[in-house]
């Protein structure tokens, strides 16, 4: 067992756990965020998805020593009153069935928007790997180009 | 179940804990929980029935009965509820309803939650709305008649007087339940049939604990459980030395047939796993797919000697056929892959269990648990949370016992989860089938047509809609015995049937030249005016999905570049008719736009009944390009999803466009009936751009 002090959410997170557990039970076990989910442990789903310095990561292979200084953003921390324009355009078009991947999907496309701020589909086709095994990809791919008019209207 | 509205006193009065009341439909054999009306306290909740809950601040709680699992009826069943009680939507709460019989099937399967509960539910509306209706009637001293309701309160017409439903409840609860409440002139609907987002939306966006893998109780211990690594192996000898020594590890506790490790987390839970020292021995054949498949092949060439339908001769129709068909299509074993690992929370002590989690069968899972612990099943609870799909899995009970179990043996509350390799080892498979087909053709009309089918487990049964159609007529199934086991998967035997049947009927019109379209509105003109046996399906619900999608996709002016496959199938009390769009992108088809038309009687939600449909083609078209399981040496190849392929966004269409025939029918299923046509309408329309014909699944596009 070792310390990690972690930045997650903007704050500095004091937590101890092995240098191998994944990211992802460091948030879901230690530190009760679990609104990034376990899906498949070998980041094939995209389910854990997070932010790791404003990039998409998967948390589940991520080694909790590996992180240092880096800033983590989860589900919980994306915005704060759940507004981010992904997340009200994921609700104006009912995107969810059973929501599970819902949270990854929504931090790997607003990692997507932070560097591509209005995306082709080629584009979306291209980052946009995350598993949903309900088939809501045809919602998702119109929610994100709705917060991408959204967000470039501001 | 009977008929409600065959027994005419079906709404009594009950007494609930706490003080409220409670309406309930009197179920055969339960009408002990029926009692005298009593009054509730000023402090308790008050439940004009089982499905709505009036806080002492007026808060309108409505409960959902069935476990939801991505299929939408924690929305769908309150919105009905809420249409006959007259409330507003916005104002309203909605719970997930606790595990009690008096609710009836609370299940998820069989895409039934929504049809069995469409009468019952209005009927609780509507008793629950005239019963404040009359309180305030009375308050007032003013006939019933003249009042009417807005948004959860009671208004008196002429004279403007209001009183909501909150500050109602100590004088409805006196009212005598109405038998035969007055249901809404569906014309007046204001809910039904609109958009209504799902009730969780805004809790899935901010990632709130929503699901089972979510759970956290005091004193609470994570376990994972070694399993067989192989269909046909047992548990041997177990070594737990090192287990014992991993950081955070508490206890082993050895089942029948494996071992769990509890830990203080997760991720301690899985190394001490992997640091167990376990002998597995073959007690049992280790299969492989390949002879699963090799054996299936035998069969239907030798054939079987009864047949499960038989109209007319098909040999006779044969020997005046100037062309046969014979081919042979297969389709793989499935896991279910729903994307939340199975998991379970158990807290059995003291003679008692609580159990909570992702389950498609609470009742199931009580039953189960209370004869493998030896608990009376009023000493066990089970609750469920909202779930990371269901697809079928968790029909099963197998995840909640096994908690059960461990937290039984390790004297702890204990939260089991599972890792994708778990569940990708320990399903449910849906089984591997053959199918082969032969159809007899003249030079211009389809003769007759024979479906022999085999698969892992009891086998195939069921017919294609050309069954009650044509003169001549053979299907045959046979089961195939394997220590695999097989269970239910998203619409079992339509899934995998439709694709065979309508690739077959398009493999017949190309033959005979025939719009796919066309040819099949002749078959349903035929079930209707000559019907030949048991027609199994209403023709004209048939031709009314059919010639919506065609009118949809303006069928027949195909666009440059652009490849068309259609396909329809009937199941689950719905009709699904789809054209899909494939194009060519180097070389690969992509689908890029479907078509739906589907006819379900009455929608609820236009919302989610659209996404059900729209996920339930992307789950086709997942299926038929993607996933297999493989046995080999009873063990599954794909162990997690770098192996087990799955459809992504690159593979998606960009549209699915759906319609749904108006009706005033009462509902019928939803979660399932879009899935079963899309594989054939994607293999037709690759057929069309390449003139391949995909008879296997998932297609080999190499």
């Amino acid at each position: 067992m070792a310390k990690y002090a972690l930045s997650i959410n903007g704050k500095t997170m004091s937590v101890e756990a092995d240098a191998d557990t994944p990211l992802l039970w460091v948030l879901r076990d230690n530190l009760n965020l679990v609104g990034t989910k376990f899906g498949c442990g070998v980041a094939q789903c995209g389910a854990c998805t997070v932010h790791l310095n404003s990039e998409a990561m998967r948390s589940c292979v991520l080694p909790v020593s590996a992180v240092g200084k880096s800033k983590i953003v989860t589900i919980e921390g994306l915005s704060e009153t759940g507004n981010h324009p992904l997340q009200k355009a994921w609700e104006e078009l009912d995107v969810s069935q059973c929501g599970y991947c819902q949270a990854g999907q929504i931090m790997a496309a607003s990692a997507l928007l932070k560097s591509t701020p209005d995306p082709t589909d080629e584009q979306i086709d291209e980052t946009i790997t995350n598993i949903c095994r309900c088939g809501t990809q045809v919602r998702i791919r119109k929610a994100i180009h709705l917060a991408a008019k959204q967000l470039n209207s501001k | 179940m009977k008929s409600i509205n065959s027994r005419r006193n079906f709404l009594k009065v009950s007494a609930i804990s706490g003080g409220g009341l409670l309406l309930s439909m009197v179920l055969p054999g339960f009408e002990a929980n029926a009692a005298s009306n009593v009054a509730p306290n000023a402090t308790a909740d008050y439940m004009p029935n089982i499905y709505i809950k009036i806080q002492a601040d007026g808060t309108i709680i409505l409960l959902a009965p069935n476990p939801e699992i991505g299929q939408g009826v924690k929305t769908s069943l309150p919105i009905i509820v809420a249409e006959e009680l007259g409330v507003d939507w916005k104002k309203i709460k909605v719970e997930l309803a606790p595990l009690d019989n008096r609710y009836g099937r609370q299940a998820a399967g069989g895409s039934g939650s929504v049809r069995g509960r469409f009468a019952e539910l209005r009927k609780m509306g509507a008793a629950a709305r005239e019963m404040f209706v009359n309180a305030a009637a009375q308050t007032w001293n003013v006939p019933a008649a003249d009042c009417t309701t807005e948004d959860g309160t009671v208004i008196h017409k002429s004279s403007g007087k209001k009183l909501s439903y909150g500050e109602l409840t100590a004088k409805a609860a006196t009212m005598e339940v109405p038998a035969n409440p007055t249901l809404k002139d569906p014309k007046d609907f204001k809910y039904i049939g609109t958009r209504i987002n799902d009730v969780d939306a805004h809790n899935i966006t901010t990632g709130k604990p929503l699901f089972g893998i979510d759970t956290r109780r005091e004193g609470m211990l994570f376990a994972m459980v070694a399993r067989p690594p192989a269909y046909g192996k047992t548990l041997g000898n177990v070594d737990e030395t090192a287990t014992r020594k991993v950081n955070g590890v508490k206890d082993v506790v050895k089942l029948k047939n494996s071992v769990a490790v509890l830990a203080t987390n997760t991720w301690a839970a899985k190394k001490g796993r992997e640091a167990l020292k376990i002998q597995w021995n073959a007690s049992e054949k280790l299969e492989n797919s390949v002879d699963h498949f090799a054996g299936f092949k035998e069969i239907l060439e030798k054939g079987p000697s009864t047949a499960g339908r038989n109209d007319g001769d098909i040999d006779v129709a044969k020997q005046n056929a100037t062309k046969i068909l014979d081919v042979y299509y297969e389709v793989p074993t499935l896991s279910h892959g729903q994307m939340e690992p199975l998991n379970f929370f158990a807290d059995v002590r003291d003679g008692k269990a609580e159990l909570f989690g992702p389950t498609q069968v609470p009742d199931g899972v009580r039953n189960d648990v209370a004869e493998k612990l030896g608990i009376p099943k009023e000493n066990i609870t089970v609750g469920t949370p909202r779930q990371g799909g269901g697809f079928g899995r968790k029909l099963m009970t197998d995840n909640g016992v096994e908690a059960a179990l461990i937290s039984a043996a390790a004297k702890s509350p204990v939260q089991v989860q599972w890792t994708r390799e778990d569940d990708m080892q320990n399903d449910f498979y849906r089984p591997a089938e053959m199918y082969r087909y032969r159809a007899a053709l003249s030079a211009t009309d389809l003769l007759a047509w024979h479906q022999s089918a085999v698969g892992i487990g009891r086998g195939i049964r069921g017919d294609s809609y050309v069954a009650g159609a044509m003169a001549n007529y053979r299907s045959d199934s046979q089961g195939f015995t394997s220590n695999t086991p097989t269970g239910w998967w998203r619409a079992p035997g339509a899934c995998t049937m439709a694709y065979v049947a309508e690739s077959f009927f398009d493999e017949v019109c190309v033959e005979l030249k025939k719009d796919p379209v066309a040819f099949r509105l002749d078959f349903f003109q035929k079930a209707k005016d000559a019907p030949v046996g048991r027609v199994g399906y209403d023709p004209a619900k048939y031709k009314a999905v059919v010639e919506l999608v065609a009118k949809m996709s303006n069928w027949g002016t195909t666009p440059a570049g652009v490849y068309r496959g259609f396909a329809t199938w009937f199941s689950f009390g719905s009709y699904a008719a789809q054209v899909v769009e494939v194009k060519l992108e180097n070389g690969k088809p992509r689908v890029t736009k479907v078509y739906c038309a589907v006819h379900c009687g009455r929608v609820i939600n236009l919302s989610g009944a659209e996404n059900q449909i729209q996920g339930a083609i992307v789950d086709g078209i997942n299926h038929a390009m993607f996933p297999k399981v493989t046995f080999v040496d009873g063990a599954v190849e794909e162990t997690n999803f770098h192996l087990y392929k799955f459809l992504r966004m690159k593979d998606a269409p960009l549209d699915i466009e759906v319609q749904f025939v108006e009706s005033d029918e009462a509902p019928t299923g939803l979660g399932e009936p879009a899935l079963p046509p899309v594989a054939a309408a994607v293999a037709n329309a690759i057929h069309a751009a390449t003139g391949k014909r995909l008879r296997k699944l998932p297609f080999n596009l190499g």
